[in-house]
């Protein structure tokens, strides 16, 4: 197993802040080991941790336009990987996928196999409501809610049902809070609207909202695109401390970020899977001439 | 006729005044260096404008004006006194010159003897005065047109700045037309005003706007009678919430429910037909609402509460029976339902539309959150939308407050201050229609009140739509 930055299945121990109940949830109904070794075999050098997320033969279309080509991406749990490529590529469409928001896209079609766990999430026993709860997303730019900061992480929480009072649901909303280093800015005008908030701290807000339901897999669609090096060292300093206890996926434009939180990479190219290693790897000795020509910033 | 050919005339001049213009300034920037500070077109647009607008302003005026002028000159020529025209008849005699020389055929009044012959001179005396006048103006405007072409060819050089003057002269006149609508949007207030406070010298605001006995009738047979509030607006006022609310009732859930399942819901197919449908719906003239309301719903009602009436009857229900039994076709129920179905596309595409501006982004969050469709419309989509479409729903009810057509079809004349929507109560706009049709002399309180009245009305609707217009933007500013 290598990584550029710190192993994921040694985690750096500091104490969790999320109350113990959310690990729990899932914890009881999703088995944590799934390992595929033919999958992984695949991969010479894919971690040998478990893998959360699978997807097989992803063929997207939007009408006529085909944006994605026969991917087929491992994703470990309790890791950061990273998606690069050029832009228009279709790390979004491919981000998407795996959490069935390409179902509100009208005209939108998916073919292939996405399994989370094991399970395909685009069978017809999954509901992409309950998918979505374990599957939890972050998009490109900020999306606060015009509601309070309050309310704005109460949300899922409360629409899951997840908080057994009013004690609870505060206690969930701070917890969220802190994790997403917010809480301190906010905590006295919780009530005010989340709209009002700077663009850093909104991605932040988002964040919070995307984890106070404690889903298992969090995508990151370039969370820090819109944001300064200080909020943006903020953001990566989250993710490093979510991979944790989250899988999680970014993509993500700089080279350097990748670099710096993930631990593996793919690279996108036309709507086809380049080349999927770990980020080592990948910046180091890629094996593609398209993926040095990106990560060495020739073209993209 | 000549004014016509004169207005053909201009444009013809202004035309080629165009293209001399333009040509001039080809001209001027073909041999010398550097760019020109307008183009050509510009050029010939300035010329063109000197040349046509001064004379066409002219010939406007005249045609709006013109007729006064004659009148004062006719009238500055008494008739002699043999003619035996007093002077409280003079205006109508000199109105009658006016018409038959403007080509009516005979005058309103006979004119006979001494008086036929100062008529017959004053006709054609006004007639000679009025094509003098046709051609001074058509003369003058002939003039200025060729004046401002010779002021303003000569100006025209390569560095003439024609853009700048142009743009000038065209917001110059986008000025003048809002300025016309604004003026008469405050004459029509103005008159208003005027004439309210005619009415309120005979009826005092107080007795008018809190009594609550409405009977104009009697007021105008005797004067004492006004003085004990006949003219109380209350049961007007009561009549036109009373039926407004019936029309929200019917309006805002059925208008907010469509409004949500075509901007939700609704496949791209289905919207296709429900939203040019609605649309239609909305341009289905009133009176046609009206007589719908009068000759179809208001039947159809009362036979329905008649029939339930007689079940009742003798049961333990008795009196309730007895009154379903004789409810009228004018009950506040039908106008309300009728008007409700009006506003119901009014209410629905404005609050589409304002569902549709809540943006994608908060509807995606909401998604990924794992919230299902329902979840997100009545928590993220509503709260959001909600300061517009409470603003749709007080401009519906300003729309329902003001409109006459339906009821004045199908709500009653009697004023009752009551509640029950199966009673037959009158609105303000009704009244103010049956106080004005028919011989009107504007000089008695009864026609004056529907001044009053609508004075009333004006300053409601104009509160509830500056409320209204105030949360639209606040909301606009929200998303921006
Ligand atoms: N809703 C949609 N309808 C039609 N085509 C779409 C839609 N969304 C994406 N596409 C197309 O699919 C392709 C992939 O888009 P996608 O958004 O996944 O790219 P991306 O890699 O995320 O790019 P970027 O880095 O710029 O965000 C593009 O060609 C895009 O035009
Ligand atoms: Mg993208």
């Amino acid at each position: 197993m290598s990584y550029i930055s710190k192993d994921p299945s040694n985690p750096s121990g500091s104490p969790m802040t999320t109350p113990e109940r959310h690990q729990g949830d899932h914890a009881d109904g999703v088995p944590e080991i799934r390992l595929r070794t033919a999958a992984i075999g695949a991969h010479a050098d894919a971690p040998t941790g478990t893998l959360k997320v699978q997807a097989k033969k992803i063929n997207v279309f939007y009408g006529a336009k085909q944006a994605l080509f026969d991917v087929d991406v491992d994703i470990p749990g309790k890791a950061v990987t990273a998606f690069i490529g050029p832009s228009g590529c279709g790390k979004s469409t491919f981000l998407r996928c795996i959490n069935r928001m390409n179902d509100t896209i009208p005209g939108a079609k998916v073919t292939g196999e996405v399994l989370l766990d094991g399970e395909d999430v685009n069978d017809r026993q999954i509901d992409p409501v309950t998918l979505r709860a374990r599957v939890g997303m972050v998009f490109q730019k900020p999306n606060p809610f015009p509601k309070s900061i309050f309310e704005n992480v109460a949300y899922g929480p409360r629409i899951h049902g997840l908080a057994a009072g009013k004690a609870d649901l505060e206690e969930i909303v701070e917890a969220s809070l802190k994790r997403a280093s917010l809480w301190e800015e906010v905590k006295d005008r919780l009530n005010q609207p989340g709209t009002g908030l700077s663009g850093g701290q909104q991605q932040r807000l988002v964040i919070a909202r995307a984890i106070a339901v404690a889903p298992e897999v969090i995508l990151m669609d370039e969370p820090c695109s819109a944001l300064d090096p200080i909020a943006t060292a903020r953001i990566e300093e989250l993710i490093d401390e979510l991979r944790q206890q989250f899988c999680i996926v970014i993509v993500t434009h700089s080279m350097a970020q990748a670099a710096r939180v993930s631990q593996r990479t793919s690279f996108f190219h036309l709507g086809k899977l380049v080349e999927s290693g770990s980020t080592e790897e990948m910046f180091t000795n890629p094996k593609d001439s398209r993926t040095q020509d990106y990560i060495t910033g020739r073209f993209g | 006729m000549l004014i016509l050919m004169v207005l053909l005339a201009l444009a013809a001049l202004s035309a080629g005044a165009y293209a001399m213009g333009r040509r001039k300034a080809r001209q001027a920037t073909a041999g010398a260096a550097g760019r020109p500070h307008s183009l050509p077109g510009y050029h010939g647009a300035y010329v063109a404008l000197w040349t046509g607008l001064p004379a066409a302003i002219l010939l406007f005026a005249f045609v709006a004006f013109g007729g006064r002028i004659e009148y004062a000159l006719i009238s500055a020529d008494p008739p002699p006194a043999s003619a035996g025209i007093t002077a409280e008849r003079m205006a109508t005699y000199y109105g009658d010159v006016q018409s038959v020389a403007n080509g009516q055929s005979t005058s309103a009044v006979v004119y006979e003897g001494a008086a036929k012959t100062a008529f017959d001179a004053a006709v054609a005396h006004a007639r000679s005065t009025d094509t003098l006048a046709r051609l001074l103006a058509a003369a003058a405007a002939l003039v200025l047109a060729i004046g401002g072409f010779l002021l303003a060819f000569p100006k025209l050089s390569k560095d003439f700045r024609a853009r700048n003057r142009v743009e000038g002269l065209t917001s110059a006149v986008l000025i003048v037309c809002s300025v016309v609508a604004v003026m008469t949007t405050l004459g029509i207030v103005m008159s208003l005003l005027y004439e309210s406070l005619r009415f309120f010298q005979a009826v005092s605001p107080l007795s008018f706007l809190f009594g609550t006995d409405w009977d104009p009738q009697i007021a105008m047979r005797t004067d004492q009678v006004m003085t004990h509030g006949a003219f109380g607006a209350i049961p007007l006022f009561a009549g036109t919430f009373l039926i407004m609310i019936i029309a929200m009732a019917v309006a805002a859930p059925v208008g907010l429910y469509s409004a949500i399942y075509l901007a939700e819901y609704a496949g791209r197919t289905t919207r296709a037909v429900v939203k040019p449908a609605l649309e239609i719906l909305a341009g289905v003239p009133t009176v046609v609402y009206g007589f719908f309301a009068a000759l179809t719903v208001g039947p159809l009602f009362r036979s329905g509460f008649n029939a339930l009436g007689a079940q009742l009857v003798g049961g333990p229900l008795n009196d309730l029976g007895l009154y379903l039994g004789q409810v009228q076709n004018q009950m506040a129920l039908v106008a309300g339902a009728v008007m409700g179905i009006m506003l119901i596309p009014f209410v629905s595409s404005l609050s589409d539309d304002i569902i549709n501006a809540v943006p994608q982004a908060l509807r995606d969050g909401s998604y990924a959150m794992g919230a299902t469709k329902s979840e997100t419309i009545k928590r993220v989509i509503l709260p959001a939308a909600l300061p517009g479409v409470v603003a749709a729903l007080l401009l519906a009810m300003s729309r329902a407050i003001g409109e006459t057509m339906i009821v004045t079809l199908a709500a009653g004349l009697q004023a009752k201050l009551t509640a029950n929507p199966l009673d037959t109560v009158t609105t303000v706009t009704v009244q103010i229609v049956t106080l004005l049709t028919g011989d009107t002399e504007f000089d008695n309180p009864k026609t004056l009140a529907a001044f009053g009245l609508g004075l009333t009305l004006f300053a409601i609707t104009l509160v509830l739509n500056i409320i209204a217009l105030r949360i639209v933007q606040k909301y606009r500013e929200q998303y921006d």
